[in-house]
């Protein structure tokens, strides 16, 4: 440390550089600012397209313009698609493609989430013979998506009848080797003090994993719960393949199914529906971030 | 209430020996405090008595009925955890109800016994809180509690205070001696702070590398230590040992260190020569030059406020401690101590203590005037 005089030409050049440092620290805010900005009108300009496109009638896009202000026909198109569907396509009323997705997506999530919490409950919790070929074989599995497997995948479906069901839409995409670990990763943070008073309470597996394990893995499930719906709800190859009539088909296969030839394209509907196939995920985000937050705020007291 | 006995418990985790035989027979009632330096097996042997642990060999036996083979539940047993093991998403009511829920008692008496508890603790007014709402001395009362409300045959505790500061460390102490008191639980306390042990237990159990060292009184032990181990284990600071042979016939011994110091209490068995070690308390060296002093050469000089340690080293160049009221000796300097042959413990090479084989006619004279 020096312990000089502080002199005048000193203290000029201090504050000479703190006013340079504070320029330097406004020019990079406005910077980051305008990189925040365009991210914005990046990710939002296209989803605004669609939006506004699904207010106008068929010829308007077909015309090539691009509508950045609503029109008259939002009421109308998205009556249409839901009821009806792309009449020169598809035929199938976007509401049952809707509710096709509800339910896959539903079903996958619920699945993966049941069967991943069993079976690392079971290798955190057990020991049994064979616990670590277990693990490691969900563990190999994590190399191993449907979209690697999916000649197999479809050879057993098909055989087994199921093209065109809703068994043979969900089941092979449940199993969840991710998901598994996650909880694995968790139950292992929780302390052996723990089951050893609940042992010592009383309780037997089953109730442990009820009345303590369950509980302290709400917002694990929920945060999973949104990651998994929106995984589920945005399926394409899997559908793609063992969907082959209206019955089952999901929402997302649809607009691809709406978008035939370029000339025969309903656009307008195709853009109520891009809009519609938005709103479930959303709707799960929004709805379990707030249980998410509400379970973490209610911990930390 | 009920008493408990462990017959020849031995450990092994693989090839690794924890416990090599413990014996212990616990009264009605008593508090047994078991003591012993951090890796000794203190905790396996608690858990093993809890259930949560299978002895490798040997049995656990309460109120009369072996329960080795038993699961933890089915022993009628409750433990309080050194990080309290509370539920954190329950609250503090919940906490204490849920083995009673699970046992499937009335709703009504569950609350009452919860809400007597929590009373008898001082917590009655936390019960709607979550345990993250608590102060760790809290804490430390819910899991005293959710023990407490089992009305269980045995309670075991595993350092329950080694996470509380200081003071309430000591406070706390004093509850859970009067509670046990009070309730008349049979106890087992394991910890490896010596003060606790001694302040706490009806009787100690040292233990040392896996066996029970001593099992006694806090007095019996700190008067009379069986061996070396439990000797420079209780008391602080620890006790001097200093090498010496017997000599004069066993009535004496001849310190390395020069003096030779005929016994309080008799003659000591062993042939002339013998080697042994001789251990004294800090506490009980005195200042005094004359026949039989030892030239301590003092290093360190720690005040305590009343007293003063005097750390410093014997012409044999044994270091020697020394708590020391009124005399305060600069460092460098020589003081001259005196060992009195009462406060003697005398321990073979192997560092067993060695008792007098017969009292001197002295002593014996001395009695009958006292009667
Ligand atoms: N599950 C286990 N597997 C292998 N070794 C173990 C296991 N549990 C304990 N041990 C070993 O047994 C010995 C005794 O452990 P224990 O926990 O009983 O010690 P402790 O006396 O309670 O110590 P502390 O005061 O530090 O709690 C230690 O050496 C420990 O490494
Ligand atoms: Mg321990």
């Amino acid at each position: 440390m020096m312990h000089g005089p502080i002199d005048a030409t000193r203290l000029a050049a201090a504050e000479r550089a703190a006013m340079k440092a504070e320029a330097a620290r406004r020019r990079t805010d406005i910077v980051t600012h305008a990189i925040l900005i365009l991210g914005v009108v990046l990710f939002a300009l296209p989803i605004w397209i669609v939006l506004m496109g699904s207010t106008h009638d068929v010829g308007t896009i077909a015309r090539g313009e691009v509508p950045l202000l609503p029109g008259p026909y939002a009421v109308q198109n998205y009556l249409t698609a839901l009821g009806e569907g792309s009449a020169r396509t598809t035929r199938v009323p976007v509401a049952l493609m809707m509710v096709n997705s509800f339910i896959m997506a539903l079903l996958i999530t619920v699945g993966k989430i049941a069967i991943s919490l069993t079976s690392a409950y079971a290798v955190v919790f057990f020991s049994f013979p064979g616990r670590m070929v277990a693990f490691w074989s969900i563990f190999i599995t994590l190399m191993l998506p449907v979209e690697v497997r999916i000649f197999p995948t479809f050879k057993v479906v098909s055989d087994l009848g199921m093209i065109n069901t809703y068994g043979g839409l969900i089941i092979p995409l449940i199993a969840s080797a991710t998901a598994t670990l996650l909880f694995r990763q968790f139950f292992l943070t929780i302390p052996d003090e723990l089951v050893e008073a609940a042992k010592i309470d009383g309780a037997g597996p089953l109730r442990f994993f009820k009345d303590v394990v369950l509980p302290l893995s709400v917002t694990n499930i929920a945060a999973l719960f949104v990651i998994l719906f929106v995984y589920g709800w945005n399926q394409y190859l899997w559908p793609l393949l063992v969907t082959t009539s209206g019955d089952v088909e999901t929402i997302v296969i649809g607009i691809v199914r709406m978008i035939g030839s370029e000339a025969d394209t309903d656009w307008n509907l195709v853009m109520a529906t891009a809009v519609l196939a938005l709103l479930p995920p959303v709707a799960v985000v929004i709805l379990m971030q707030r249980w998410f937050v509400k379970g973490l705020v209610e911990t930390e007291k | 209430m009920a008493t408990l006995e462990l017959q020849g418990i031995r450990k092994s985790f693989g090839t690794t020996h924890v416990l090599h035989g413990i014996d212990l027979a616990v009264a009605e009632g008593e508090m047994i405090v078991i003591v012993g330096a951090s890796g000794c097996g203190k905790s396996t042997l608690l858990r093993i008595v809890a259930g949560l642990e299978t002895a490798t060999e040997g049995r656990v036996i309460i109120a009369g009925a072996d329960v080795t083979r038993l699961e933890p539940k089915d022993r009628d047993i409750a433990m309080v955890f050194q990080n309290y093991a509370l539920y954190p998403h329950m609250s503090v009511f919940d906490n204490m109800a849920y083995g009673l829920k699970i046992r499937g008692l009335p709703k009504a008496e569950i609350r009452a016994r919860v809400q007597q508890t929590a009373d008898l603790l001082g917590i009655g007014q936390l019960l709607e809180r979550k345990p993250r709402q608590l102060s760790g001395g809290q804490r430390q009362r819910v899991a005293m509690g959710r023990a407490i409300v089992r009305e269980p045959k045995l309670f075991l505790f595993d350092e329950p205070l080694s996470n509380l500061d200081a003071k309430l460390r000591v406070q706390m102490r004093a509850e859970i001696k009067r509670l046990q008191r009070r309730l008349g639980v049979t106890s087992l306390f394991v910890t490896h702070d010596q003060v606790e042990a001694m302040t706490l237990g009806d009787r100690l159990v040292v233990m040392h590398e896996g066996r029970a060292e001593q099992v006694a009184t806090p007095m019996e032990i700190w008067r009379a230590p069986a061996n070396t181990y439990v000797a420079g284990f209780i008391g602080a600071p620890a006790m001097n040992f200093l090498a010496a042979e017997l000599v004069e016939g066993g009535a004496a011994a001849k310190l390395k260190a020069g003096a030779t110091i005929a016994f309080a209490d008799g003659v000591h068995p062993g042939g002339e020569g013998a080697p042994l070690i001789v251990g004294i308390r800090p506490e009980h060296i005195q200042a005094g030059s004359g026949p039989g002093s030892l030239p301590l050469k003092v290093d360190l000089v720690e005040p305590l406020g009343a007293e003063s340690l005097i750390h410093g080293a014997l012409p044999s160049g044994e270091t020697l401690t020394v708590r020391m009221s009124d005399c305060s000796p600069l460092a460098g300097s020589v003081l001259p101590v005196v060992l009195p042959p009462a406060s003697l413990h005398v321990f073979d090479a192997e560092g067993r203590r060695i008792e007098a084989v017969r009292r001197r006619e002295r002593t014996a004279a001395a009695g009958a005037v006292g009667a």
